[in-house]
């Protein structure tokens, strides 16, 4: 995109393009995150649900440090460290692994408020019908406490996607960078930057509109 | 048979059941009376093994609850238990929480398991909410949503631990109707309760609870109109 000839030049129909393979690349960075990180958050949310002392000190205060420390710096600081330590690896994936265990930390917090919510009595009721502790979790508590606390994941979700911008200061070529160099060759800020939010909102839009329906399912 | 041999059982220092023994015969039914806190509702958890006991013995048709090898999910599912909170799982429809524990627990096709949540679910007059969510039923009809998912596992025994008591008064009686049926089809079963009439006029025995021991047990009749102790005495006198 940053062809010598056309180093100045206003905002054309192929940088439109650029933008839209960008957004798919900020797509696919906030879809693997935030799905990895959703699970992973939720087997934590877990965990901390069940082993209530060891499971702060431990777990706890390690998520809670994904959670307090800046997104940027954990981005900058774990991509320089694997290089630092020799393990090759993309910005794609540097960012994808960081967001995902960011995501975690915050789902798992969402997570634990959920499983906690339903209470002894649920649990008693789902025991004694003969489910297993398992059974009882994936049939009974895990679908209760999970649809409880959906729109606050919904939340945790379209943060990340927008937290996905930061990743462009490892350089990868989404939605952001290449807003940036955009802006740089075209000049033209405020068009660059109204395309790029209006894709923002293109990906946003609908997962708040399909969690919105789903919220809407369950209540009734 | 239930039987209940010397059972102690203690929450840290509290010693909540002190040595209770207590056989209910296939068909029998027991109710249970007594001021909060003497520990009926624990009884029952013990029975179906939710609490551990540290004393005594709990035979379910020769079966110890609490014995190391006893597999109590199976065992469990000879027990139907209602609880005081209605407890239907609100993300299922009507048919899918009476269905639920038939195909996960007893791996029943989903048609099979379907087929008995409809028969059960007409067993207790909700043949018209198959499709309906927790949340559009009653107390009543949740508490009776609760007696079907008990009963699709086609257990020997059900246990009630004051099934009525959160119910708003007008729908006391449609549940307690529902649990006479089930007595008068010969189901064994042991209820916690506070709704005098019902312990009188449909249990076989009642059995009396003080401060963790069974104090009395004998026909209603005895027990309502001649209490041997004067705790139940007292106790009768107080909810009438
Ligand atoms: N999980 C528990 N932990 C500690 N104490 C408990 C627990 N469950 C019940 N208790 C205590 O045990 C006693 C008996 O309780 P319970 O069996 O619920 O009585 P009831 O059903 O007759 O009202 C009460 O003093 C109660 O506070
Ligand atoms: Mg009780």
């Amino acid at each position: 995109m940053n062809e010598p000839i056309s180093f100045f030049s206003g905002f054309g129909p192929k940088d439109l393009w650029f933008l839209a393979q960008a957004a798919w690349q900020t797509l696919l960075i906030s879809a693997l995150s935030i799905s990895t990180g959703t699970l992973l958050g939720v087997f934590f949310g877990w965990i901390l649900s069940e082993s209530k002392i060891v499971g702060a000190i431990t777990l706890g205060l390690i998520l809670d440090a994904f959670r307090s420390i800046p997104l940027i710096i954990q981005l900058v600081l774990f991509y320089n460290l694997f290089n630092v330590l020799g393990l090759a690896i993309s910005p794609f994936w540097a960012g994808v692994v960081i967001l995902a265990v960011y995501t975690s930390a915050l789902v798992a917090n969402v997570a634990r408020g959920g499983i906690e919510a339903v209470g002894a009595p649920m649990r008693r009721a789902g025991r004694s019908l003969g489910l297993s502790y398992v059974q009882t979790m994936q049939h009974v508590v895990w679908p209760i406490g999970l649809r409880a606390v959906f729109p606050s994941w919904v939340g945790v979700a379209l943060g990340v996607l927008k937290d996905s911008a930061l990743v462009s200061v490892l350089g990868h070529p989404e939605l952001l960078k290449v807003a940036r160099d955009l802006i740089t060759r075209t000049q033209q800020p405020l068009l660059v930057l109204a395309v790029a939010g209006a894709f923002y909102f293109a990906l946003s839009y609908p997962i708040s509109r399909y969690a919105a329906h789903l919220e809407r399912k369950w209540q009734s | 048979m239930i039987e209940i041999k010397g059972l102690h059982k203690y929450f840290g220092d509290l010693h909540v059941l002190k040595g209770i023994d207590l056989t209910v015969k296939k068909g029998e039914v027991l109710s249970i009376i007594g001021a909060s806190g003497s520990g009926k509702s624990t009884l029952l958890y013990c029975i179906n093994g939710l609490e551990a006991i540290q004393q005594g013995e709990v035979l379910v048709d020769g079966v110890s609850v609490h014995a190391k090898g006893t597999n109590l999910n199976q065992l469990r599912t000879k027990m139907g238990m209602v609880f005081q909170q209605f407890n239907s799982f609100p993300h299922l429809t009507a048919l899918e929480n009476v269905a639920l524990a038939p195909k996960i627990v007893k791996g029943k096709s989903k048609a099979e398991a379907k087929e008995i949540a409809r028969a059960q679910l007409q067993h207790v007059g909700l043949g018209d909410k198959f499709d309906s969510y927790p949340s559009a039923l009653s107390g009543g009809q949740q508490q009776r949503l609760a007696i079907a998912r008990a009963l699709a596992m086609e257990p020997s025994y059900m246990l009630f631990d004051e099934a009525t008591s959160a119910l708003d008064p007008e729908l006391v009686g449609e549940v307690l109707d529902t649990m006479r049926l089930l007595a008068e089809e010969g189901m064994t079963m042991i209820c916690v309760t506070h709704e005098m009439g019902f312990a009188r006029d449909v249990s076989d025995r009642v059995a009396f609870f003080h401060q963790g021991i069974m104090e009395e047990i004998g026909p209603p009749k005895q027990i309502f109109s001649e209490p041997k102790s004067e705790h139940t005495a007292k106790f009768l006198a107080n909810v009438r």
